[in-house]
């Protein structure tokens, strides 16, 4: 291992999210996050924004076209609304992560679980992704004209021939991940709350561990910049942003 | 997919204007009146944004709308939901069948990403939007242009995840009516692009038609 590939293997941050919890960092262009479900059927809700200027954020329509799919997995990019790549995703052992359902809110979750209140559960109360977004966003003073459709890691819902959505259970396994690296200042929202579609009556948020690591941007033979030319073309946008 | 009339006569209405691609459009909906996009020449994708006109930060929300529905593709019976989980509009009459809320609209930026970095120069629906909420709004910006709505646009994702652009199902004359369920502002570029079959290379004028609640 050379000196580099040393720095790039050790995780410079760990941090593991409880059921429920909210979080945010700015990932420096080149450096890696990884998420983990530690212990199965995960659901964590995301947000992405150029930290150097957060108009310009993750985009889902932009995404979905620019690759025709309507899921993310290893290969595929996080595109922004300025025609750049915020995110590469490296690594994935899933194979499907949601783009087009969206989060819950409050009333999501007092219709399934009940009330849950600070008052009577403390810091185990039941929490949205919508709070959970308005109170990360906040702390960067950014609120609901920022809140655009979210990425939601682990989950699967599927469309039959008509359209028909369907939650797929048991998704993601205990130990499964899913690594990203930043291709500019990322600011990443993160939510760790129960998807709406889940069909659980019991709120039972799971933990999901994270891991973040030094590198570098895309190399030329990258495998999300060799996979189709909308992606070159993306990558070259991105590092004429930086030059 | 179900086809739905309408019985409502153009004569009667009280708004009827001729909007040509490449050009925007915004206007405020009373709660109940309705609103028809017509599709004059067919094969035309026309980018739709709501409001609620009382307070503009709650927005049309594609990704509450499809999950709320359980169902990706919009027609009739379709609430469009807001980024508040209510209705500002509910789609009433359709004689196309299925609408497109994934594809977004087309851009300066992801127009170069799509087909070629020299396309940056073409005309766009962000740019109309922009250019509309600039001269004609008092308070929205880009940070409120989220995923918007593309009537008459046929935009097929497959059970294993892949996005396809498929021809439109629409036709010269085909129409789409809502009714407003609240105070609504409606944002529209009707869209100029010419690089892919979602306007059949050749964008088209639309028709626009109000009626008073009855």
């Amino acid at each position: 291992m050379s000196r580099n590939e040393i720095r790039e293997a050790q995780p410079v941050l760990r941090e593991q999210l409880r059921g429920g919890q909210m979080w945010s960092r700015v990932l420096r262009r080149g450096q890696r996050l990884r998420l983990i479900d530690v212990e199965g059927g995960a659901s964590v809700a995301g947000l992405f924004y150029n930290a150097d200027d957060p108009t310009e954020r993750y985009n889902m329509p932009d995404t979905l076209k620019a690759q025709q799919i309507a899921r993310l997995t290893e290969g595929f990019v996080l595109y922004s609304d300025m025609g750049r790549v915020l995110c590469s995703v490296v690594s994935d052992s899933v194979g499907w992560h949601d783009t087009i359902t969206g989060h819950g809110t409050r009333a999501h979750g007092e219709q399934r679980y009940g009330a849950g209140s600070y008052q009577k559960l403390r810091n185990d109360f039941f929490r949205n992704s919508r709070d959970n977004f308005l109170t990360e966003l906040g702390k960067y003073d950014l609120g609901k004209r920022d809140l655009v459709a979210n990425l939601n890691f682990f989950v699967k819902v599927a469309a039959d021939e008509d359209g028909k959505l369907s939650w797929v259970e048991g998704h993601s396994r205990a130990g499964a991940h899913v690594e990203l690296r930043a291709e500019l200042n990322t600011l990443v929202i993160l939510s760790n709350t129960p998807h709406p579609l889940d069909p659980s009556s019991q709120y039972a948020p799971k933990p999901v561990a994270i891991e973040i690591r030094a590198g570098e941007p895309a190399a030329a033979d990258d495998a999300c910049r060799r996979s189709r030319p909308e992606n070159e073309r993306g990558y070259l946008l991105t590092e004429a942003y930086f030059a | 997919m179900t086809l739905t009339d309408s019985r409502l006569d153009p004569k009667r209405a009280s708004h009827d204007v001729t909007l040509e691609s490449g050009l925007g459009w915004t206007h405020v909906l009373s709660p109940g009146q309705i609103f028809r996009i017509v599709d004059l020449e067919g094969n035309q994708a026309v980018d739709t944004l709501f409001y609620n006109a009382e307070d503009e930060t709650e927005r049309y929300s594609a990704v509450d709308t499809v999950r709320e529905q359980g169902n990706l593709y919009l027609s009739v019976g379709t609430r469009l939901l807001s980024s508040e989980g209510r209705a500002l509009c509910t789609i009433v009459a359709d004689t196309c069948g299925r609408h497109d809320t994934l594809g977004g609209a087309c851009a300066a930026e992801s127009n170069q990403v799509r087909y070629a970095i020299e396309k940056k120069y073409m005309h766009s629906c962000r740019d109309t939007f922009l250019l509309t909420i600039a001269h004609q709004t008092r308070h929205l910006s880009k940070r409120d242009l989220a995923a918007n709505v593309n009537f008459f646009m046929n935009v097929p994702v497959t059970p294993e995840g892949k996005l396809t652009f498929e021809d439109g199902l629409s036709a010269p004359g085909r129409y789409v009516e809502m009714r407003a369920e609240m105070s609504v502002r409606v944002l529209i570029s009707n869209c100029p692009q010419l690089n892919n079959p979602c306007n059949g290379y050749d964008p088209t004028p639309i028709r626009l038609l109000i009626w008073d609640r009855e």
